[in-house]
């Protein structure tokens, strides 16, 4: 069996492919939820519902599973964690439990006022996580208030506290990301009107995603040194800043030559860059803490579980994670191509 | 009242409007996947119109049972933090397996069986939804898994405060884990079953449906009467010997036996008072609980008074869910065996009455869930870990009543309109029936 400190190590980067595969697959589901709520038109609403219907419940699968990792992986951040950020969490979950009925119900009644409603919740329950998410991952990067005691480790923080203006700069971050994943697999997949409404708007969204991505890395390396030691002698660093700085640059050239399959793509690539930076800065660490860097952050070694564990579950994950791959991929070829409007849900 | 006593009224509530929707999804997903492979093998039109009704109810199922699923995922981090630090080492793994191998199987591949019909070939879509009923059982798998290692704690050793594992295959295969999943995949069954039987039957009460509400009426009867004599016998019968040798202060608490005794009874029916621990209008056969447990009349089992008061489960919640969980697996079988024999007389189609009680249990085996789950989770009281870590020692000690009080209307708000919802919509499926058969291309 492998060495303890390895399988840390390799549950560190497994917990990392969960997250970003959610960000990647659900992250366009939720930009195209969240997009929908600039529609006006009821029928192009029902287009963005349309779009995803085959397919976004497993993208959400990855948002479980990491959980579950990470509760089976490093249990007291899963705990310390959680129940940390109670509030947010609850919130979190009551969107995506709108969410998750809207796309049943809405179709199920012929009533203008009852479509409308389950399109808001759509809408909402799209735009909730898509902020949630980056929230969360500034609260990680900056620093969360734990302290370290005999029996574990104590979260020190409160809800509001959550809401510091880097965290909410890393969740507009994140807003922008998936808002341009999500527009331009809506312009890849959607016919007439609400592709064309969808490409208009992702140069727009692409820049502000730019922006906001150069301005955050500015104020984490001002206001968060710690993520930042040591990064330059790490090959792994300067991979991920070259694979986020071509899926950066590749989404415009990939636009404007109308190719919105290879612009997705391209900001595929983007996000899970950008989510591998932040995780390289992050390592060994998974939750620093504000209070006491040193002391008191949840780290790979002091947070995680047992090697015959750890070692267990990579044996379910290696079995696992590649006939999920597969699976996913054959669905997905199934429903290529354009989706008409009325495809999947009927015409009303 | 205190954050233990919210944190536990919450989990119950979560739990218990989560678990209406994940035995229908596994019953009907089963049911559908003979369904549709009649429909598929014979070219049959009125097979294909049942598997497109029912494929419809399975997603609005499935879909309420996600959404309130959701919930569970993140609720031991929430909610039970030093639960989740005491038992992360175990309890996590079976947690993430049941998403690699369930969750993803089932999400997946129920998009392909509800959007792929007429893209796919015949067989790639019946093959989706027995990939669908196989990811949900193996859902049921893992997640029992887990709640039989709190019940039956194996594999592991207890270092520095927290439960670490020591044997995989142990804390899997823990005493009580077979049992426990073949009895509620049964009982999934069952109501998969009497859903699918009750709404034949009242589309033979509006005469509307024809051919396939008498063909799953039929499909509904045969499943029905099969599983539930499963659920007595093995699957019921075996657990009840499983908590017997395993959890002897449960089993007391379950069958009502408050004093150790040779020769113990089954209490048939009574009315449990808890100071002193007494029973009430008592019916019961002599001798039978201990032959039944242990294969002998005389066998002696260990009542409450054997335990101490800080170890024991709430008697009367316990007896009384247990009971009527049982009194509820005899209507089961009375009313499948009735409807086989009105099959059998020829008269099943015409019976009004029978189709009207039909009608009427459709929604009794959920109930019955529900009263079994709370006789296993209330008869495991006061531990959450048997024996290791008690409830009171288990919820997080960071969240407040207020953060509580908000997160249960919250949850419980949306639950109650969820199934509200369900209901209103569920009805409107089945008023509009199946759609009228038409040839196979």
């Amino acid at each position: 069996m492998m060495d303890l400190a390895t399988l840390q190590t390799i549950w560190f980067v497994l917990f990392l492919v969960l997250v970003v595969g959610y960000a990647v697959l659900d992250g366009f589901d939720l930009g195209i939820g969240a997009l929908s709520l600039l529609e006006r038109d009821p029928d192009r609403r029902g287009q963005h519902m349309e779009v995803i219907a085959p397919v976004w419940d497993g993208n959400e699968v990855w948002l479980l599973t990491a959980g579950g990792a990470l509760f089976a992986a490093f249990p007291p951040v899963y705990a310390t964690v959680f129940s940390g950020f109670y509030l947010a969490l609850m919130l979190l979950l009551a969107a995506l439990m709108f969410r998750g009925v809207s796309f049943k119900f809405r179709n199920q009644v012929d009533s203008p006022g009852w479509r409308t409603f389950w399109d808001r919740a759509f809408g909402v329950g799209s735009l909730v996580p898509a902020l949630l998410y980056g929230v969360a991952v500034g609260n990680v990067l900056r620093g969360v208030p734990v302290t370290k005691t005999a029996e574990g480790f104590a979260w020190q923080g409160s809800f509001l506290g959550l809401l510091n203006p880097e965290a909410l700069l890393v969740g507009v971050l994140g807003l922008a990301m998936f808002l341009t994943h999500g527009a331009l697999y809506m312009a890849h997949k959607a016919h007439g009107e609400a592709a064309a409404s969808a490409a208009r708007k992702a140069p727009w969204l692409w820049l502000s995603w730019l922006g906001l991505w150069v301005l955050a890395t500015g104020v984490s390396a001002w206001r968060s040194p710690h993520l930042f030691e040591g990064v330059t002698t790490n090959p792994l660093w300067w991979l991920a800043v070259l694979a986020a700085m071509a899926g950066m640059i590749g989404i415009p050239l990939a636009v404007r030559a109308g190719r919105y399959g290879v612009a997705f793509l391209a900001s595929g690539l983007a996000i899970a860059a950008q989510n591998g930076l932040a995780a390289v800065g992050l390592f060994p660490r998974l939750v620093p803490s504000s209070l006491d860097l040193a002391g008191a952050s949840l780290t790979i070694h002091n947070a995680s579980s047992s090697q015959r564990t750890l070692g267990t579950m990579l044996v379910i994950a290696l079995v696992g994670m590649p006939l999920v791959v597969g699976y996913t991929i054959v669905v997905y070829r199934v429903f290529r191509g354009k989706v008409r409007p009325g495809e999947y849900y009927g015409s009303h | 009242m205190d954050a233990e006593w919210l944190a536990r009224i919450q989990f119950a509530l979560t739990i218990g409007i989560h678990f209406l929707f994940p035995p229908l999804s596994i019953g009907l997903a089963w049911l559908l996947v003979v369904v549709e492979g009649l429909a598929w093998r014979r070219r049959d039109p009125v097979w294909e119109s049942a598997g497109r009704f029912f494929g419809k109810v399975l997603a609005l199922t499935f879909g309420v049972g996600v959404a309130t699923g959701i919930v569970m995922e993140f609720q031991f981090g929430t909610n039970w933090s030093r639960y989740s630090t005491f038992v992360g080492d175990i309890f996590g793994a079976p947690l993430a397996a049941e998403g690699v191998f369930a969750f993803f199987l089932e999400s997946v591949f129920l998009g392909l069986y509800l959007f792929g019909r007429g893209r796919v070939s015949r067989g790639l879509h019946w093959f989706s939804i027995l990939m669908v009923a196989v990811g949900a059982t193996l859902s049921a798998f893992w997640i029992l898994v887990a709640n039989s290692w709190q019940q039956t704690p194996a594999g592991f050793e207890v270092r520095e405060g927290r439960a670490v594992l020591t044997s995989f295959s142990e804390a899997v295969f823990n005493p009580s884990m077979w049992v426990r999943f073949f009895h509620t995949m049964d009982a999934a069954l069952i109501a998969g079953a009497f859903a699918m039987a009750g709404i034949a039957a009242l589309w033979r009460i509006r005469e509307q449906g024809g051919e396939v509400a008498a063909r799953t009426l039929r499909v509904g009867i045969a499943a029905g009467l099969l599983f539930a004599v499963l659920a007595v016998f093995p699957t019921g019968h075996e657990h009840a010997r499983q908590v017997a040798r395993t959890q002897p202060e449960k089993f007391a608490a379950i069958e009502g036996l408050y004093e150790t005794q040779t020769g113990a009874p089954l209490v048939l029916f009574a009315l449990p008072h808890r100071e002193p621990p007494t029973l009430k209008a008592k019916i019961e056969i002599p001798s039978l609980t201990s032959w039944m447990a242990f294969g002998d009349p005389e066998a002696e089992i260990q009542g409450i008074d054997r335990f101490p008061a800080n170890e024991i489960p709430p008697l009367w919640m316990t007896f009384v869910s247990f009971h009527n969980m049982v009194i509820l697996g005899m209507w089961f079988i009375g009313m499948m065996a009735l409807g086989a024999f009105l099959w059998w007389r020829g008269r099943l189609d015409g019976t009004r009455w029978y189709q009207w009680l039909l009608v009427a249990s459709a929604p009794l085996p959920l109930v019955a869930c529900q009263f079994g789950w709370v006789a296993a989770e209330v008869g495991r009281q006061p531990w959450a870990v048997y024996r290791l870590l008690r409830t009171a020692d288990a919820y997080s000690v960071t969240v407040g009543v207020p953060e509580l009080v908000f997160s249960i209307v919250l949850l419980g708000g949306i639950g109650a309109l969820l199934i509200g919802l369900y209901l209103f919509l569920l009805n409107r499926q089945v008023a509009r029936g199946p759609e009228s058969v038409q040839e196979v291309p």
